[in-house]
């Protein structure tokens, strides 16, 4: 029995969309009756929020791709000025309602413009008499526009006075957005994840042509079995599940054992996905690399991963000068007399004391400090005598392009720049072996 | 001078040969790339370069270069200080694009139109759409001419990008880049290269997990600077074919440059260089410096000044004094004969670095592999202390050599083997003799094993006999007979063997390693001068500034201003009076105190009628210039304004602590 309904569109081309979208049949008809019939005024603006892959993107494209009704689908990441997204929304409007004549792109730099350059792409159009939905992709990112970009867009229908529907799509919740005045409250939908047994169905959905659904639906319940505790990112599942599937065939495909020994099945996948779960999904190496060392079934001993190589050459100075500035940032300037002259004062502080205030230090993260006392340390720490060269002070630019050191305050500020250090004590400790 | 311009492709042969290599594996994985491409992930190499900054820009220059000739046309570097924001990003992004495109093609009309109409909108869909305009012309031309250029690369080729310094880049420009393109990968084809200094961990401090798993990363490591040093060196200095050589000193001087503070090869290089110049400038004998053949030629061109100048150098002196008398005369007075004897010293000392070479390679092998390594594990380190002195006479030497007198056999004879091949490899008729010795005592050791062998056989088949006897007693004196033999017997053998060849070697050494200090004429090839180098090369701005400033005549070589040192002379620059006043004050100086001490050093040698005109009121003039002098020193950042005390300033260098 088909669950969407709706008297303005045919049921076969509801049962198809009920099929492409699985789990989310009760906010698609939500979704539909809010549209409405086609030429019906809908709400003016639709905002859908819910976490990274809960399908918000897949389920609105599928929509109106299959209902073919108009729409203009636009990316608010990758148009990111106000005036690149008004024009790239025009340019789609052309494109889609008159394929015959191709007008040059018009400049449409303030939103005053937009609302005129869409009245008359919208009059020119056959299509009036039906709703257009403009759908903003990754819309918090509206929030880093001109102010009166995303108030606007929520009253597009009352400014333009046209049939149109602007829908938003967003991760973060409407609260965080809300604009300070002129505001028109839109239809907010909530998308919730996916429970596991939706994870299961959908990821069983495209079982490749070769072996059984049945078999297939087994492999993800595995693969889930593994990985769910620590990844319920559907698209991430996905391409683990494609990645892995090669093995877990391998002794179908040897022929030692049947589709429906599920048994030895597991016990052939389940080391083999708990490695893959160390290296592939943290993107220590690479699922070109992983294909690789599957085909060649070799240790991945030889192929280390991106954490491995931790381990950072400096030259001789530059070496003394992270651990001057290392300390320079977490020791207060009260202590530098007593840790670094020679004939310092009486040194015995209970040591509960240090232990104490070290440990505080350390989680309040780096201070800043002059570059005179780094040179001051510097020369405490290293035996030898070094001359203030050129060398030791572009050394320290250097460390300050690696990230190594932050510079602190404005960069013109040319007496006394202070800096800070930005690495961690398992770093300094490396470096200082 | 030419010598130097065959340095320099020298070296950039180098440098791009090693390039090749480190990057050969690199562009075959870049055609696989292109199978993957029909992911959403967008194929990154993560190169890790080192922390020699200073290095990377030649390093991307030739990697863009070889990927244009043999990858792709389309490559665009960025840098990050270009760009702060997504926006300047993707234009610099495609304005290196389709320049190089038009590079590429022969430009026409309508390109140009194309390229200006597209810089109005620049985003990443003109990119694309510009990108499938360039593949479909390219595909149309294929036939007509450009066969040979597009067979090279692909029918459609990727994009490369790469990312000079990733470090540097802000995080929000990287993500978007990212997430954007990874949008647009089906369409255009992408390829990223991160360039990273430090460590790769870098990538995932920088992005989260949501965009790093957007790219499929794939890690190459450079060859560290350190073996890109030590083959540079290798290269330059230790072939014969090189006419310039450097000094221990001077050496040792670049060197430390490199591993104390820089890592740069590049410096390195640069170091040298100016250590050629300065050779060919300050030496006026440098003209022998050349190739053996040439510089025979114009030792016979030589005027009668050089002649006299080779007179002079002490190496030549000390040579001439070993000579009978009247060949001393002839030497000291007769042109014609110095000349030849200059020919064939030079000759000598031609001879004497290729030997030299050869035997230090040898020995190389020797005590790179002795425990603790007693003359350096690097060749460069060797060659430092050859040049020193007599490397003999060392007490590492000596350690070494006892050391090697230690090793076991197999050690021992792989070494003999590379030594064999190392002056095998060399055409020179003099080492005929110690190759035929060296072999000799390889086939030694073989026989020696062979023995080895036989006896072992034949201890075994004594066994065998013994097994037969019941005698305890029997077996027992038989036993420890055969156990006495053997150690005395096998063992001596084998060790009278190895002294042999450690003293032969010794020999060798002590033969050919003789410092080239001790050799005629050294002066030519040699640079020695390591304190102008330091000079040159350790720049220190602060001890220059505080030398110029307390003592002008330094820079000024002005006879007035030579002074001893304690007082204050009033002729010196009004800035170095004030500067030297205000040395001898605090934290805060109080101007009105600075001023009365300026105008008393300035007025002090002008005589008794100036200070009755001036007793109390200070003159205009000094005024004036005494604010002059501290503004200067202002401008220099010795001083600023302070806002604890009106009338005060703070002083900012280290007196004040």
């Amino acid at each position: 029995m088909p669950v969407l309904e709706h008297p303005a569109y045919p049921a076969a081309t509801l049962l198809r969309l009920e099929n492409l979208v699985p789990c989310r049949e009760s906010q698609v008809s939500m979704l539909l009756s809010i549209f409405g019939e086609r030429q019906q005024f809908s709400f003016p603006s639709i905002f859908i929020y819910g976490h990274t892959s809960s399908g918000k993107t897949y389920v609105i494209q599928t929509l109106l791709n299959t209902l073919q009704l108009p729409h203009v689908f636009v990316n608010c990441v990758e148009y990111f000025t106000s005036r690149l997204l008004l024009e790239e929304i025009l340019i789609q409007l052309q494109s889609c309602s008159s394929e015959t004549e191709q007008t040059s792109p018009v400049p449409c730099d303030t939103f005053n413009d937009f609302v005129r350059l869409f009245k008359q792409a919208v009059a020119s159009r056959e299509l009036q008499d039906q709703t257009l939905y403009i759908v903003l992709d990754r819309a918090e990112q509206l929030r880093e526009m001109e102010a009166n970009i995303l108030p606007a867009f929520l009253r597009l229908q009352e400014l333009t006075d046209r049939n149109v529907t602007v829908i938003l799509l967003s991760e973060i919740v409407w609260e965080l957005f809300r604009p300070t005045t002129g505001c028109f409250e839109p239809f907010t939908l909530y998308f919730p994840d996916y429970s596991i047994g939706h994870l299961q169905k959908i990821l069983s959905q495209n079982h490749p042509p070769e072996y059984s659904a049945d078999f297939y639906a087994a492999y993800i319940n595995i693969l889930l079995g593994v990985f769910y505790m620590v990844c319920r990112d559907l698209k991430e599942l996905q391409h683990l599940a494609v990645l892995n599937f090669s093995k877990y065939c391998e002794p179908v495909v040897r022929g030692e054992a049947n589709e429906r020994d599920t048994r030895k099945l597991w016990k052939n996948i389940e080391p083999h996905l708990k490695k893959a779960m160390q290296t592939v999904y943290l993107r220590e190496i690479s699922s070109s690399q992983w294909e690789r060392l599957q085909r060649d079934d070799g240790e991945p001993g030889q192929l280390k991963g991106l954490s491995a190589h931790t381990h950072v050459e400096l030259p001789y100075y530059s070496k003394f000068l992270l651990i001057a500035a290392y300390l320079a940032s977490y020791n207060p300037v009260r202590t530098d007399k007593r840790f670094f002259l020679k004939h310092h004062g009486k040194i015995r502080k209970t040591n509960f004391m240090k232990k104490h205030e070290k440990t505080s230090n350390h989680l309040l993260g780096p201070k800043p400090f002059p570059l005179d006392r780094l040179l001051a340390i510097l020369y405490s720490i290293v035996d030898n005598r070094i001359a203030p060269t050129a060398n030791i002070f572009s050394q320290i630019t250097s460390l300050v392009t690696l990230q190594l050191l932050a510079i602190v305050g404005h960069n013109d500020q040319l007496d006394g720049p202070r800096y800070k250090c930005a690495v961690s004590l398992d770093f300094i400790r490396a470096v200082a072996r | 001078q030419k010598i130097q311009e065959d340095l320099n492709k020298q070296l950039f042969d180098n440098l791009v040969n090693f390039l090749r290599r480190s990057h050969s594996e690199f562009q075959d994985n870049t055609a696989e790339w292109t199978c993957r491409m029909k992911s959403r992930e967008i194929p990154t190499a993560a190169l890790i370069l080192g922390v020699n900054v200073t290095d990377h820009d030649l390093t991307f220059r030739s990697l863009s270069e070889v990927l244009l000739n043999n990858v792709t046309p389309y490559v665009a570097l960025l840098e990050a200080k270009d760009c702060p924001g997504i926006k300047n990003l993707i234009q610099k992004l495609m304005g290196q694009l389709m320049n190089c495109y038009i590079d590429v093609d022969s430009l026409e009309d309508e390109d140009s139109v194309q390229v200006s109409q597209n810089r109005i909108r620049c985003s990443m869909t003109s990119l694309v759409n510009w990108y499938e305009n360039v593949i479909k012309k390219t595909d149309s031309e294929t036939p007509s001419k450009k066969k040979p250029s597009s067979s090279r690369h692909w029918q459609s080729p990727p994009v490369v990008v790469v990312f000079k310094d990733l470090e540097s880049f802000t995080t929000k420009v990287l993500q978007d880049f990212i997430v954007i393109s990874s949008q647009h990968i089906r369409e255009l084809p992408l390829v990223l290269i991160f360039g990273i200094a430090t460590s790769p961990m870098i990538i995932h401090s920088l992005l989260p997990h949501s965009v790093s798993s957007l790219l499929c990363i794939e890690l190459f490591q450079s060859l560290s600077c350190k073996e890109h040093l030590s083959t540079i060196i290798d290269k330059l200095l230790l072939t014969p074919q090189f006419p310039f050589k450097l000094g221990e000193k001077v050496l040792q001087v670049l060197l430390n440059i490199f591993l104390y503070h820089d890592f740069s090869v590049q410096n390195f290089i640069k170091g040298f260089q100016l250590c050629v110049v300065e050779h060919f400038y300050c030496q006026p004998l440098s003209v022998l410096c050349c190739q053996l053949a040439d510089s025979k030629k114009r030792v016979n061109s030589l005027s009668h000044d050089q002649c006299e100048n080779i007179r002079r150098l002490p190496s030549f002196r000390r040579y001439v004094e070993r000579q009978a008398s009247e060949k001393q005369v002839a030497l000291l007075t007769a042109d014609n004969f110095l000349k030849e004897t200059i020919q064939k010293l030079l000759e000598e000392l031609h001879v004497y670095h290729e030997n030299y070479v050869l035997v230090l390679r040898c020995l190389h092998v020797f005590t790179s592999s002795l425990p603790k390594y007693p003359l350096g594990k690097q060749i460069r380190e060797l060659h430092c202390a050859c040049l020193e002195n007599q490397v003999w006479e060392t007490e590492e030497y000596e350690s070494s050599l006892q050391l090697a007198r230690m090793l076991n056999k197999s050690d021992l004879v792989t070494m003999l083997q590379q030594c064999v091949e190392i002056f095998v490899s060399s055409s020179g008729k003099e080492f005929d003799k110690t190759v035929e010795k060296l072999e000799k005592f390889l086939t030694q050791f073989q026989k020696l094993e062979a023995e080895a062998f036989q006896e072992q056989d034949v201890s075994v088949s004594s066994q065998k006999e013994l097994q037969k006897k019941t005698d305890l007693y029997h077996l027992q004196k038989t036993l420890l007979e055969l156990k006495e033999s053997r150690r005395s017997k096998k063992l001596t053998k084998f060790e009278m063997l190895r002294f042999e060849v450690v003293d032969y070697i010794d020999s060798l050494v002590r033969n050919y390693l003789v410092p080239a200090d001790h050799k005629t004429l050294h002066e030519i090839v040699y640079f020695n001068t390591a304190s102008v180098l330091r000079g040159h090369l350790n720049a220190a701005p602060r001890i220059a500034l505080h030398t110029a400033l307390n003592n002008p005549y330094c820079y000024l070589k002005n006879q007035a201003l030579k002074s001893d040192g304690g007082n204050i002379s009033n002729k010196a620059p009004d800035i170095c009076i004030a500067y030297k006043l205000h040395l001898e004050c605090g934290r805060l100086i109080n101007l009105v105190d600075w001023l009365e001490a300026f105008s008393t050093v300035v007025t002090a040698a002008e005589g008794p009628n100036a200070d009755a005109a001036s007793s109390d009121q200070v003159d205009d003039i000094i005024h004036a210039r005494f604010i002059r002098a501290v503004s200067e020193l202002e401008l220099l950042g010795f001083i600023k304004p302070s806002k604890q005390k009106t009338d005060h300033v703070a002083r900012l260098t280290w007196g004040g602590c």
